[in-house]
C-alpha cells in the first residue's frame, strides 16, 4: 500500500474525557451548574424521603394557627394550625413529579409529531400543524382545564392534561429545527450512503436539534407545576388534602397581608426548583452541543 | 497489502455488474423547480429550468467533468444522479438499468454502488458524529460488517488509504482541518466500494495548496479501485488536470462535451470559448499579451430562459437565427459535440490557454 499525500504534522491533542465523566467536569466547572445541581439534589432528597425526614405529620392540625416562622415551626403554620415546613417537604413529591413527568411526556410527544411533520412534509405536515395550530389558538391552561373535566381529576389525569397542552410548543420547535436541519449537506450525504429515513431522523436530524428543545423543556418544567397548582387551586387537581406547592401557594392567597410565609416559602421552593433545572439545562446543552465543548 | 486487503473484504456489488455499455446514461435529464405564488392557494406560475433536455454518458473508469457558471444546473444533474431530486423529465439509467424503477433492495444496491462527495467539508459532515462513526456508517447501513472490531479496523484502513492517521477516528469534525475533513468525506464515500462517486465541487471550498492535496488522493484512488468520477467543477484548470473528459453546461443546457484536451485546445462553443479566456495564465507575458473575451451582460434568469439559443443574448457570433431556433448537440467528429449553429465554422476568436 503506497501512502497517498499524507496530512503531515499531527498536531497536538490532549486526551479527552468523554461521556458522563465529561459532564460531571462540567457540571464541576461550571458555577451555577453546580448551584443547580446541589439544589436539585436536596430537593430530590425531599421528594424521596419526605414523610421520614418532615418534622410533623403534614395534616396535623395540631398546632396554633397563623403563627409565624419560629425555633419550633421554622417557617411557621397555616391557617388550619399545619407546619408549613412539612407540607412543603412532603409536597416536594407530588409537584417534581408532576413538573418533571408532565415534560417528559410532552416533550417526547411533541418532538414525534414535530420531526415526523418537518421531515415527510406534505399531507402529513399539514395534519399535524393544522393541529397544532388548532391549539395553538387556545391558551395552555384552559386546554389543561378542560382535558381535566374531560378525563376526571387526579394526579395522573392531571399529568396527561397538562402534558398534552403542552404537546404544541415542543412540535413547533422541533419541526422548524428538522426544516432547517435536513437541508445540510450531511443529511444528503446520509440519504447517499442509504440510510433509512428513520436513521436519518434519528442520528442525523435530532441529535443537532437538541439545544432549543432543552431550553423549552426546562422552561416548561416550572409552567407544569404552576400549572398544577392553578388547577388544583379550582379543584380540577389532586386532592385537596395532599399537600403540593401549588395548592399551598394558592390556599395562602386569601392570608398573604397578614401572614407573609404562606406565600413566600411555596414561591421560593417552586422558583428554586426551576432555577435549578434551567442551570443543569443550560450545562446539559453545552454538554450537548460538541462544537462549543471545552476541554474541562 | 494488508490494508487493501482489508478494503477488498467481500463486498456484494447489489445488482449483478455488467460490463458493456456506460456505466451511467442521462437520457434528456430535466429537472424543473416549480415557481408557486400565493399564500393560501398556492399556483404554480412558472419554473425554474435548472437541467432543461440533457443527455450524456459517463464511460466505465473514466472521469467527466461538468463544468459551468453557478446556477447552472450542474449540482443539480449531480443531486438528480444521486436520486437525491427526481427528474421532472427524463431518466438516469445506471449499468442499463432506470434508477428511478428500483425498488427497495435495489435502490439499496444502487446506493452502494454509486457515492458522493460534497462541496462544503464543514457542512457534509454530521457535526454530532466522531470520525470512525461517520466512515463507519456506510457499513452499518448496509449490514456489512456485523463485527464490532472487524468496523473498527476496517474504518482505520480507510482512514489511512485516505491519508488519515486512524488516531482521527474519536475526534469531532470540528477538531480537524478543512483537509482533514474532506479526507472524511472520501472514506465515506470510498466505504462501499462504489463504482461511481459524484465529486460535486469537491475541492472548491479548499485552500489551493490543500486542493492539489485532494486531486492526487483522488487520482490514486481512482487507479487503486477503479473508480468512475463525474467530477462537478467550476476550476478549469483542476478539470483539465483531473478529467478525460469535459462537458460544459449554461442555462441548465449542455453546450459542448468532448475529450479534454481537445475541448481545452479547440472549443467550439463560443461559451466555452469565453470560459476558457476567462482562465488566467500564470505567465504575466503571455498574460499581457492576450486577447481576452469578456462576456457582455449578465446570466438570463433561468426561469424565462431565452429564446433560441439560450446563449445568444450574450454570444458575439449570434444572428437572427440563433434567436429563433434551438442549437441540437451536433457531433463535430471525434466525439466532439457542441450545441451551436455556427460551430465547425473556422472560429473567429482564438482563446490562448495556458500550455498543459
Amino acid at each position: 500500500m503506497t501512502q497517498h499525500a499524507s496530512v503531515p504534522a499531527e498536531e497536538f491533542m490532549p486526551r479527552r474525557v468523554t461521556g458522563w465523566g465529561r459532564f460531571g467536569r462540567l457540571v464541576m466547572a461550571d458555577k451555577k451548574a453546580l448551584v443547580g445541581l446541589v439544589l436539585l439534589s436536596i430537593f430530590v432528597f425531599a421528594a424521596v424521603f419526605g414523610p421520614l425526614i418532615s418534622p410533623h405529620d403534614p395534616n396535623d392540625m395540631a398546632f396554633d394557627m397563623i403563627l409565624g416562622p419560629s425555633l419550633a415551626h421554622p417557617l411557621g403554620t397555616d391557617d388550619l394550625g399545619r407546619d408549613l415546613l412539612s407540607r412543603l417537604i412532603v409536597g416536594t413529591q407530588v409537584s417534581l413529579f408532576v413538573g418533571i413527568s408532565t415534560v417528559a411526556l410532552a416533550l417526547v410527544l411533541g418532538v414525534t409529531l414535530g420531526v415526523l411533520a418537518g421531515y415527510f412534509g406534505g399531507w402529513v405536515d399539514h395534519v399535524v400543524m393544522r393541529y397544532i395550530d388548532l391549539q395553538w389558538a387556545f391558551p395552555n391552561f384552559i386546554i389543561a382545564v378542560y382535558l381535566v373535566a374531560v378525563l376526571g381529576t387526579g394526579l395522573v389525569n392531571v399529568i396527561v392534561a397538562i402534558s398534552l397542552a403542552f404537546v404544541d410548543d415542543f412540535a413547533r420547535i422541533a419541526r422548524g429545527m428538522v426544516l432547517s436541519i435536513k437541508e445540510e449537506q450531511y443529511v444528503a450525504a446520509a440519504r447517499t450512503v442509504g440510510a433509512s429515513d428513520f436513521r436519518i431522523m434519528w442520528r442525523h436530524i435530532l441529535p443537532n436539534a437538541t439545544a432549543p428543545i432543552i431550553v423549552q423543556a426546562t422552561v416548561s418544567v416550572s409552567y407544569a407545576i404552576l400549572g398544577e397548582a392553578s388547577l388544583s387551586f379550582l379543584g380540577l387537581g389532586v386532592e385537596a388534602s395532599t399537600p403540593t406547592w401549588g395548592l399551598i401557594l394558592s390556599e395562602s392567597r386569601s392570608f398573604i397581608s397578614r401572614a407573609w410565609w404562606l406565600g413566600i416559602f411555596p414561591g421560593l421552593a417552586i422558583m428554586l426548583t426551576v432555577l435549578s433545572i434551567n442551570f443543569l439545562g443550560d450545562a446539559l446543552r453545552d454538554f450537548l452541543d460538541v462544537r462549543e465543548s471545552r476541554d474541562y | 497489502m494488508t490494508v487493501a486487503a482489508e478494503m477488498d473484504r467481500p463486498t456484494s456489488k447489489g445488482p449483478a455488474a455488467q460490463t458493456e455499455g456506460p456505466l451511467l446514461e442521462l437520457r434528456g435529464l430535466s429537472k424543473h423547480f416549480p415557481i408557486r405564488r400565493g399564500a393560501l392557494i398556492p399556483r404554480t406560475v412558472g419554473a425554474v429550468k435548472a437541467v432543461d433536455n440533457v443527455s450524456l454518458t459517463i464511460r466505465r473508469g473514466e472521469t467527466l467533468g461538468l463544468v459551468g457558471e453557478s446556477g447552472c444546473g450542474k449540482s443539480t444533474i449531480g443531486r438528480c444522479i444521486l436520486k437525491l431530486e427526481t427528474p421532472t423529465a427524463g431518466s438516469v439509467h445506471f449499468d442499463g438499468a432506470d434508477i428511478a424503477a428500483f425498488d427497495g433492495p435495489q435502490t439499496a444496491g444502487f446506493r452502494r454502488r454509486v457515492q458522493a462527495i460534497f462541496q462544503d467539508p464543514f457542512s457534509s459532515l454530521n457535526p454530532r458524529m466522531k470520525v470512525a462513526e461517520i466512515v463507519g456508517e456506510p457499513l452499518i447501513v448496509h449490514k456489512m460488517e456485523p463485527d464490532r472490531n472487524a468496523l473498527d479496523a476496517r474504518v482505520r484502513a480507510l482512514l489511512d488509504v485516505c491519508g488519515l492517521s486512524p488516531r482521527l477516528a474519536d475526534r469531532y469534525p470540528h477538531e480537524m482541518s478543512g483537509g482533514q475533513r474532506q479526507r472524511v468525506g472520501i472514506a465515506r464515500a470510498l466505504a462501499l466500494r462504489p463504482d461511481l462517486i459524484v465529486c460535486d465541487e469537491a475541492v472548491s471550498a479548499l485552500d489551493v495548496s490543500i486542493q492539489a492535496q485532494i486531486i492526487r488522493l483522488l487520482e490514486d484512488l481512482r487507479e487503486e479501485f477503479d473508480l468512475t468520477y463525474l467530477f462537478i467543477g467550476h476550476d478549469l484548470s483542476v478539470v483539465r488536470h483531473i478529467c478525460h473528459r469535459v462537458a460544459v453546461m449554461y442555462l441548465g443546457k449542455l453546450v459542448e462535451i468532448s475529450e479534454s484536451e481537445r475541448l481545452f485546445a479547440d472549443p467550439q462553443h463560443p461559451y466555452t470559448q469565453a470560459l476558457l479566456s476567462a482562465v488566467p495564465v500564470p505567465d504575466p507575458e503571455i498574460e499581457e499579451r492576450r486577447d481576452h473575451q469578456v462576456l457582455k451582460g449578465e446570466i438570463p434568469s433561468p426561469s424565462n430562459p431565452p429564446s433560441g439559443c439560450v446563449f445568444h443574448p450574450r454570444c458575439p457570433l449570434a444572428d437572427q437565427a440563433c434567436t429563433e431556433t434551438v442549437p441540437e448537440l451536433r457531433d463535430l467528429g471525434d466525439d466532439h459535440k457542441a450545441a451551436c449553429l455556427k460551430a465547425g465554422e473556422p472560429p473567429t476568436f482564438q482563446p490562448t490557454t495556458a500550455p498543459p
